[in-house]
């Protein structure tokens, strides 16, 4: 039932148990509810999207042969960037800034956040 | 390229993506909120055990399973996103299928849910395609020199579900009773189901 681990030992090891939760942190689960409900509604065809992210992928490989530091749901949020970027529907310094206006804001109102978003998600 | 994408963490930019797409009335957070739920809580491998029950317990369905496997998964009332071009691959005792998307996480939701890490890290996705065999014994699953491994790549479009073999023992078993011995890693075929 439970499978063995991999026999290989690094960063890029498998997590493994079974029953895992689909997402190891909750911004990964709102960049996967926004591709979907995106798709959903007919912004972009599937294929677009996955070509986005096998592009994301294949040029993070290219250049970590060893694996370490992987993050799929990186991958997923740059794809979808890609995505939205290249059909006009927001710009990437746009992002940026309110990336960085949320980085800003008071302790009090970040901290929640930033304690489940930093603690493993930013350093892996 | 974009200096806060190198300094600020992706949760950070999730957020301001959301912000913006919520702003734009392109998302609803309430309907995103849908959509996770319903791929933590009911879209699982257990839709997947059950048509392979099915399949166990009714020589007809299997045919169509085999035949169409998107039609006849819909049968059982699955389907939906990921769920287009299911091509279901059936083991046999001299020939074993496992599944894998080499490019990117292609997986058949619909039955399994979302794809576990593990089939989404670089190494599996490299390494089943080139040691087979060697990956599924580290897995747990050894296979006899003679059993012909099949490893098959998500394409494009094809999600790929493997129709485990019924194990010895198990035919006094209803279909309902063979539902929980079916776990989701002999649907990917890095495992097999064992009798209880």
């Amino acid at each position: 039932m439970t499978t063995a681990p991999l026999a290989y030992d690094g960063p890029a090891a498998p997590p493994r148990s079974n029953g895992e939760l689909d997402f190891a942190q909750p911004w990964e689960s709102r960049a996967f509810g926004m591709a979907v409900s995106l798709h959903d509604a007919g912004a972009f065809a599937w294929p677009v999207f996955q070509s986005a992210l096998i592009r994301r992928i294949s040029a993070w490989e290219a250049t970590h042969p060893d694996g370490a530091g992987w993050s799929y749901y990186q991958h997923w949020l740059g794809a979808l960037e890609d995505v939205l970027t290249a059909d006009g529907t927001v710009t990437s310094a746009e992002v940026d800034a309110r990336a960085e206006e949320l980085a800003a804001r008071p302790a009090g109102h970040d901290h929640a956040r930033s304690s489940t978003g930093h603690g493993h998600g930013h350093g892996h | 390229m974009s200096t806060s994408a190198e300094r600020l963490p992706p949760s950070l930019r999730t957020e301001a993506l959301e912000q913006l797409l919520t702003e734009r009335g392109l998302v609803d957070p309430a309907v995103m909120d849908g959509f996770i739920a319903n791929y933590e809580e009911n879209v699982g491998p257990l839709n997947g055990a059950k048509v392979v029950a099915r399949a166990w317990t009714d020589p007809e369905y299997k045919k169509r399973l085999l035949a169409d496997g998107t039609a006849a998964i819909k049968e059982l009332g699955f389907g939906g996103p990921q769920g287009e071009h299911i091509v279901v691959v059936e083991n046999r005792p001299t020939r074993h299928n496992v599944t894998v998307c080499t490019l990117c996480s292609c997986y058949p939701w619909p039955v399994l849910g979302l794809p576990p890490s593990w089939y989404k890290d670089p190494a599996y996705r490299a390494r089943v395609v080139r040691e087979p065999r060697v990956v599924l014994s580290e897995m747990g699953l050894d296979l006899a020199d003679d059993v012909e491994i099949v490893v098959h790549d998500s394409s494009a479009e094809v999600r790929w579900l493997v129709l485990p073999e019924r194990p010895a023992g198990t035919e006094q078993l209803s279909e309902e009773e063979l539902v929980p011995l079916i776990t989701r890693d002999a649907l990917v075929g890095v495992a097999k189901v064992v009798a209880p």
